[in-house]
């Protein structure tokens, strides 16, 4: 239970760190890292089983009931991104404290920092999909936290609300395809899933469940055309961009697409969707960051556009294009996360966040400047560095694409060339040339600023030089996992003069082009501007606009303050359902001959019609209550008539109580006066009769069904054993329900309170009279 | 006979609902308890009308005997009726709380006072 009993830890962590925030001081962070680290470190021991191909399992029944059990289960793919999210959150939580410190909802940060860990770690490492979309949600939740952590700021609570909306919608629609999956494969664990493969594929619930599932993805993994949250949540503190915008969150739809396709992929339509996608995602995110200059949204851009890198390569679905689908996603996760770390210290030492504002930084803050042209040279794809390596297998799969691979290449190549310019933009350019004027004079990170990007950039290097040691370990279980085969992608830096190579020559060459010439690049591409003006983004806005719209437009016609147009819609929805169901079924079936009612039977019920008529048009007040009496004691004749003395008993001394009482308020309150216009009366008395109508058509109806008396038989049979009492109906009452009856006198109880409170006379008054 | 309580309960719905629909505050409590009548009547029609002996176990006897009145509605008849009365009697003390505050006894008045 090691591995269940660190994930509670980080959620028990994540409660705590609040209020053990201010007392560990500058420590905190460091402190609250180490429960991550270590948590890297235990699923560091396990790699040799995963490699082995035996996955560890932890199981906890919860509902089992339901199928609800939560069952951890590491395997390749669990691997791979657990230790991600582990160790960039580790390193994540000392930066924030750098980022933060001294801020007054730092504990606040960590706290929702630790949270979401803990979701995302309960995303990759559950196998049952319920359990996983319990933690996918708690995910979009605690990103909705983080994106609006600054929540004075209306911006950061836009975009909190935006990416909330959107992975939501995304969520919900996933929430649909995990049901449809779970009742057709019968099993809600993905491990036992592979089994009903063939089932699945063949029934005619997979076109829709594939659907659902990639649009859960898509949306959480930012692809076209739900990729605009994303730079969107660009608002939040740069520690949390760095953590879910590059490494983590947004890999979610990722993790999900490469979890199950061993059971839903291979087919046309899922290669088809995942590929187009992809691709329309990385081109179109790299053209749109081209447009940027501001630090963070160049980076938001292309994280888009990697996202979109590794869609397309799981949907090529080659060994090869997946392998380099998983490669390219650890190699981003590490450099794209060092360079968002890269980016908030350079905001944070200087103040300044266009990167057209920034140069000659190294003389300032050498040791920053060599971490991020570190991360730079991997991002753009140069040796001998991670990415290089995911750059070179991603040109080979998709050369060794089975259709469209021209095609495909030529987008790649396009999309690496711009990264290439990004990366310049973004990890270079800020530290070298000229020295430009800063709102602050620029000052050197501290140790908590520079550990986390110092760490990533050194793994970018050491990664690719040592491949077997630190890579092959994580990326071989799970691209194995992925395609549900053995796999070793091939990780050396050196694969002779090949066509790829070839390749990335000329990307690096064009994106250094395309750096020179970006002013003129940058107006060129302004005519997809409008992508973002009209694009999905405004949509969206529309949309939300037209909810909130349709929203308080039904409130204000629906709760208008008017009892009666409450009472008229209530009725009418009421009369109209009954009236509906009556005429579905036909009419009313009555039986055949009712028992007759005796004389005087009729005389009493004509007396509580005729009091009950009397009261409501009566003029005066007196008269109205009189008759009003008169209807009461009616009624509790019937309950005599009919076998109920208890009722009778009862209804007498409430209905004089409450003549009195109507009495005394009276004496206080105006006669009658004609307020309603003839039209209205005419109107309310039609809704009156209609509703008595339907009043008397429900008790027929009622009356005419047969119900089963075990109850007040058994109630009958054990009165007076069970309850030494010979009057059946108090015998219910104060023995066999006592508790409904406490309840009841509770009732009257905080009924009598608030008469009593009523009656005081009221502050306001008091003063008024003074 | 069910007949007959169905047109009473009627009767009795459709007189509440009138008062309640009228702008005067009081009539609006007026309306209540008729229509807390209506309820009690349909409960009592839907048990199972008899006219024969209550609900009510003989001294010479141990357990009800089949044919008498079904005591499960009339139990939950008598808690509705303590309850309404606790409801009128808060409704009441308010009704004429809000005339001494709002000095009117138009609903419609008190509309405006809600924004």
């Amino acid at each position: 239970m090691t591995v269940l009993a660190f994930l509670m830890g980080v959620f028990v962590l994540a409660a705590l760190a609040p209020w053990i925030t201010r007392p560990l001081g500058r420590a905190a962070g460091w402190v609250f890292a180490l429960l991550p680290a270590a948590f890297a470190v235990m699923l560091g021991t396990l790699a040799p089983q995963v490699a082995a191909g035996t996955p560890v399992r932890e199981t906890l029944e919860w509902v089992p009931q339901l199928g609800l059990s939560l069952t951890l289960s590491v395997d390749g793919l669990g691997l791979l991104f657990g230790m991600l999210i582990t160790g960039v959150g580790a390193l994540v939580l000392v930066y924030a404290q750098g980022y933060l410190e001294g801020h007054e909802h730092l504990g606040r940060m960590f706290s929702y920092l630790l949270m979401f860990m803990g979701a995302m770690l309960g995303v990759v490492l559950t196998d049952n999909l319920l359990a996983m979309f319990v933690f996918w949600e708690l995910t979009s939740i605690s990103s909705y936290l983080l994106i609006g952590f600054d929540h004075n700021r209306l911006k950061a609570r836009k975009a909190a609300l935006q990416a909330l909306l959107i992975t939501g919608g995304g969520g919900l629609a996933l929430l649909v395809g995990v049901l449809m999956l779970g009742s057709l494969a019968g099993t809600y664990n993905v491990s036992e899933m592979l089994a009903g493969k063939e089932g699945v594929l063949a029934s005619d619930l997979y076109v829709p469940i594939a659907a659902l599932f990639a649009l859960g993805a898509f949306t959480k993994s930012a692809q076209f055309p739900f990729h605009f949250w994303l730079p969107g949540a660009m608002e939040a503190p740069t520690p949390v961009s760095a953590y879910l915008h590059s490494s983590t969150m947004v890999k979610a739809g990722i993790y999900l697409l490469a979890r199950l396709s061993p059971v839903l992929g291979g087919t046309e339509l899922w290669e088809t969707m995942l590929t187009v996608a992809g691709a329309t995602t990385m081109v179109l995110g790299a053209v749109l960051a081209i447009r940027q200059t501001y630090l963070k949204k160049l980076l938001a851009y292309s994280t888009v556009s990697s996202l979109g890198i590794i869609v397309m390569g799981l949907g090529i679905g080659t060994p090869y294009a997946v392998e380099a689908a998983i490669v390219y996603l650890f190699a981003h996760a590490l450099f794209k996360g060092a360079l968002f770390m890269v980016a908030g210290a350079i905001d944070h030492g200087t103040g300044e966040r266009d990167v057209e504002r920034l140069g000659g930084l190294a003389r300032a803050m050498p040791a920053l400047a060599v971490v991020g042209v570190l991360a730079a040279l991997s991002m753009a794809g140069l040796p001998p560095l991670m990415g290089f390596i995911g750059k070179e297998l991603l040109l080979k799969g998709t050369l060794k694409a089975p259709e469209w691979s021209g095609v495909l290449t030529g987008l790649t190549v396009f999309t690496a060339l711009l990264t290439v310019t990004i990366a310049l933009l973004t990890g270079i350019k800020p530290f070298i040339g000229k020295t430009l004027p800063t709102p602050h004079e620029p000052h050197a990170p501290g140790p908590a600023l520079l550990l986390g990007p110092g760490l990533l950039a050194l793994l970018c290097v050491a990664t690719a030089l040592v491949p077997s040691v630190l890579a092959m370990p994580l990326v071989g279980p799970a691209s194995a996992a992925t395609l549900g085969a053995p796999s070793t992608p091939d990780l050396s830096l050196w694969h002779g003069w090949t066509l790829a190579l070839g390749l990335s020559a000329l990307a690096v060459a064009g994106g250094c082009g395309v750096y020179a010439l970006r002013g003129a690049v940058r107006r060129g591409v302004e005519v997809f501007g409008w992508i973002d003006r009209v694009g999905p983004a405004s949509a969206y806005e529309i949309g939300l606009k037209g909810l909130n719209a349709l929203a308080s437009g039904q409130t204000r016609v629906l709760q208008n303050g008017y009892l009666r147009s409450y009472l008229f819609i209530t009725i009418s929805t009421a009369a109209g359902m009954v009236g509906v169901t009556l005429w579905l079924r036909g009419g009313l079936n009555l039986p055949e001959r009712w028992e007759p009612a005796l004389w005087y039977e009729y005389a009493i019920g004509a007396l509580i019609a005729v009091a009950a008529v009397v009261a409501a048009v009566a003029r005066a007040r007196l008269t109205a209550i009189a008759a009003l009496g008169l209807a009461g004691y009616g009624v509790s004749v019937m309950f005599v008539v009919f076998g109920a003395p208890d009722l009778a008993m009862t209804q007498i001394s409430i209905e004089t109580l409450t003549v009195i009482l109507f009495v005394l308020v009276l004496l206080r309150l105006p006669d009658f006066r004609s307020i309603s216009s003839r039209t209205q009366k005419i109107r309310d008395l039609f809704i009156a009769v209609t509703a008595g109508a339907m009043m008397t058509v429900l008790v027929l109806v009622a009356s005419g069904a047969t119900s089963s008396r075990a109850m007040s038989t058994w109630f009958g049979e054990n009165s007076l054993e069970g309850g030494h009492g010979r009057n059946v109906v108090n015998v219910i009452l104060v023995d066999f329900r006592a508790i409904d009856t406490l309840g009841e006198i509770t009732v009257l109880a905080i009924a009598a309170i608030g008469v009593f409170a009523l009656l005081r006379p009221s502050r306001m008054l008091r003063k008024g009279r003074a | 006979m069910e007949l007959l309580f169905a047109i009473i309960a009627g009767v009795l719905f459709a007189a509440g609902l009138y008062l309640m629909l009228r702008r005067s505050i009081l009539k609006l409590v007026m309306g209540l308890v008729l229509i807390g009548h209506s309820a009690n009547i349909t409960i009592f029609t839907a048990g199972g009308l008899t006219r024969a002996r209550s609900a009510i176990i003989a001294p010479d006897a141990t357990t009800l005997p089949a044919g008498s009145a079904d005591p499960l509605p009339q139990a939950l008849i008598l808690t509705a009726i303590v309850i309404s009365f606790g409801v009128l009697a808060f409704a009441i003390v308010l009704v004429s709380r809000a005339w001494q505050e709002v000095g009117n006894d138009d609903t419609d008045q008190f509309a405006e006072t809600d924004r």
